[in-house]
């Protein structure tokens, strides 16, 4: 299990947009994914489960992936954080 | 009887159709029991696969129109559809309650804008309910059979009638069938007034109880010159408003003599009219649509859908194509405006109580110079290809205009000494859109080479009103005495020191302003393109010099209704 922690900076949080995003990237790997934010945790390939956890700005989420791809999981993840300004 | 709506005239010309009305249709549902568990289930599945097909449809034309790596909301409809979580706990409330398929898409949509509406983060819920409530109408409006309005569908010329107009409608527009726009909410100069005079269609906004007054089908006129719309209009009135569409059709088409030819009022004063572009298509039209320069370039288009900022390379790659396709007429382009509505995924930007007196345009490129001198620097070295100028926006002191006409300097320097060319006779100007400037001109006159007058700023501050909100829109007043008071000031100013002064803001293609304007001694006009001829044949008619004493009783007129008076009575030719 690969687990990694990251801190929201973006000012609008996960929102509708980058929460589609997040989904469509995490749906491309066999590994299960989950988003965990103040103790909840949720199916990162849900838009339904990321919606509802209402992540804001400067909220710290961990993410953990589990499976056959789940370092590259994770690292697309990251990477897709961070291009939609999410992280820094 | 005819019925008589005022509203704001958002985009000229006249036109006579049915209205076709985009609002929601009625999905009321009422709560009822199943004996059929799986029967309801089966309805389920096919209104989630029919409304998959729609909006992967409707995805294919956005994507279409703004680009594969757009996501838009219907992205995210379609990801919403695509989630068991949603199809399994509508499933499981049918097993367990015996709902019907619509009772139970109707509570977990209950559910969720639940849990989402507790959370405190307020500022991005819209989206996700909306986002929600938006893919639940779809899946209901398949159970129920009801069609959704869908602007995609119009199979014949009609108005549409709405309370707004989203950018996810006019995706879909069919441009060939609609006629034009009637919208209840919206202040002349939003973001749908500036694209409906893009797509060029008669359009009024801002008319109360539009969608409740008018039905589908009754026969409307929408007159976009006059912000006025008649509801089952009379014979008489089909009569006048053709003959009036026909002169106006006329005065068009007389247009089109003028494209060649120089602006020049009937007294032999020389004018220029011009184009305010955003990106290279703008520039295109506003070539077919005579402009004798461009007097405003926005340049935020290079920053737009990206993640990072553009380099010098890039946009030295995309100004030079600019400048080069005007020739030798003038662009004036302006460095990065964002800030105020105007926000970038990649500058981060703090939260702000009042954006609009905040952090932005020079305000930011001063404070971030890895922002603003790449951008100095493309379009130096832009210059050798044309003939450019370079303003900045929203200067507020001299200080800042000196500040950032040094860096520019400083940059120019550089290029030199690094080899590159750069023309010598860039002119370096500002806007001028804050009162305060507007009070100092004869100081800022000293050290610019022009002005460039941003009247929807200008306006906004000097009323204190902003003009997307439709409780106050009525207050943002161009037409105003103490607005003509302040341009002619500046104009006088400006020419005391030898310099041009020009405007871009929608009072520059306002019919009734361009009189007083020209006669005031305005330098340069820049607009939509779609306006251009209009002003230039207008201009071509009037004598700067016989309008002088209407300027002297506009300026000494009381409000801005009675110099609308004044004007339509003095000069007949703004009629149309």
């Amino acid at each position: 299990m690969e687990k990694r922690e990251f801190t929201i900076t973006s000012e609008t949080g996960i929102h509708a947009r980058p929460a589609t995003i997040l989904v469509q990237a995490a749906s491309k790997f066999s590994s299960d994914i989950t988003l965990s934010y103040e103790g909840k945790s949720v199916n990162l390939k849900s838009i339904m489960g990321v919606m509802s956890l209402g992540v804001g700005q400067n909220a710290k989420v961990t993410i953990a992936a589990n499976g056959d791809d789940e370092k590259e999981a994770l690292d697309t993840v990251a990477e897709t954080m961070k291009k939609e300004g999410l992280t820094d | 009887m005819s019925l008589l709506l005022d509203g704001l005239a958002a985009s000229s010309g006249i036109t006579i159709a049915p209205a076709r009305l985009l609002v929601g249709s009625d999905l009321s549902i009422k709560k009822q029991h199943t004996a059929d568990e799986n029967h309801e289930v089966a309805r389920l599945h096919d209104s989630f696969a029919l409304s998959r097909t729609e909006l992967q449809a409707l995805s294919q034309q956005v994507h279409h129109r703004l680009g594969q790596r757009a996501v838009t909301i219907i992205d995210t409809q379609i990801a919403i559809l695509d989630d068991p979580t949603l199809q399994n706990k509508i499933i499981d409330r049918i097993n367990s309650h015996h709902d019907t398929a619509e009772w139970a898409v109707k509570k977990i949509e209950d559910y969720y804008l639940n849990i989402f509406e507790h959370k405190n983060d307020n500022d991005y819920l819209y989206a996700r309910a909306t986002a929600l409530r938006d893919v639940t109408k779809r899946i209901l409006s398949h159970l129920l059979n009801v069609p959704l309005p869908d602007p995609a569908l119009l199979d014949h010329r009609a108005i549409f009638v709405a309370d707004n107009i989203t950018p996810t409608d006019t995706a879909q527009f069919n441009k060939r069938y609609v006629a034009g726009i009637v919208t209840t909410n919206g202040g002349r100069t939003s973001h749908f007034t500036i694209m409906s005079k893009t797509l060029a269609l008669p359009a009024v906004v801002g008319v109360k109880n539009a969608t409740t007054l008018i039905h589908d089908g009754d026969m409307l006129i929408v007159d976009g010159i006059h912000g006025k719309v008649i509801v089952d209009p009379t014979n008489d009135e089909i009569e006048h408003y053709r003959l009036l569409a026909g002169k106006f059709a006329q005065e068009q088409q007389k247009w089109g003599a003028l494209k060649d030819k120089q602006t020049v009022s009937a007294d032999g004063r020389r004018f220029e009219v011009a184009a305010n572009v955003g990106t290279f298509a703008d520039i295109i039209d506003a070539q077919e649509d005579g402009a004798e320069g461009i007097g405003l370039l926005r340049t935020e288009f290079l920053y737009m859908n990206r993640e990072e900022l553009p380099d010098e390379e890039q946009q030295f790659t995309a100004y030079k194509r600019f400048v080069a396709a005007m020739n030798q007429q003038h662009v004036v382009a302006r460095t990065l405006d964002i800030g105020g509505d105007k926000k970038l995924g990649m500058v981060k930007l703090p939260r702000e109580a009042n954006p609009y007196l905040g952090f932005r345009a020079i305000r930011i490129g001063l404070a971030r110079p890895e922002i603003l001198r790449p951008q100095l620097r493309a379009l130096l070295r832009s210059s050798v290809y044309g003939r450019l100028a370079i303003m900045f926006p929203m200067i507020a002191t001299i200080e800042e205009f000196k500040q950032a006409r040094a860096i520019l300097d400083e940059e120019k320097d550089k290029l030199e000494k690094e080899g590159y060319q750069v023309a010598k006779n860039i002119e370096v100007g500002m806007m001028l859109e804050i009162p305060a400037v507007a009070v100092m001109a004869e100081h800022f006159a000293k050290y610019v080479d022009f002005f460039s007058i941003g009247s929807n700023d200008l306006v906004q501050y000097m009323f204190a009103v902003d003009r997307g909100n439709q409780e106050v829109a009525y207050l943002y007043q161009e037409l105003h005495p103490a607005v003509l008071r302040m341009v002619r000031r500046v104009i006088e100013a400006a020419h005391a020191e030898g310099k041009w002064i020009g405007m871009c803001g929608e009072m520059a293609s306002n019919p009734i302003a361009v009189p007083l304007l020209m006669a005031m001694g305005l330098d340069e006009f820049s607009m939509n393109s779609s306006q251009i001829l209009r002003i230039r044949s207008l201009i071509n008619q009037l004598s700067t010099r016989k309008l002088q004493p209407l300027v002297h009783r506009a300026i000494n007129a009381e409000t801005a209704a009675n110099v609308r008076k004044l004007v339509e009575e003095y000069v007949p030719e703004v009629k149309i």
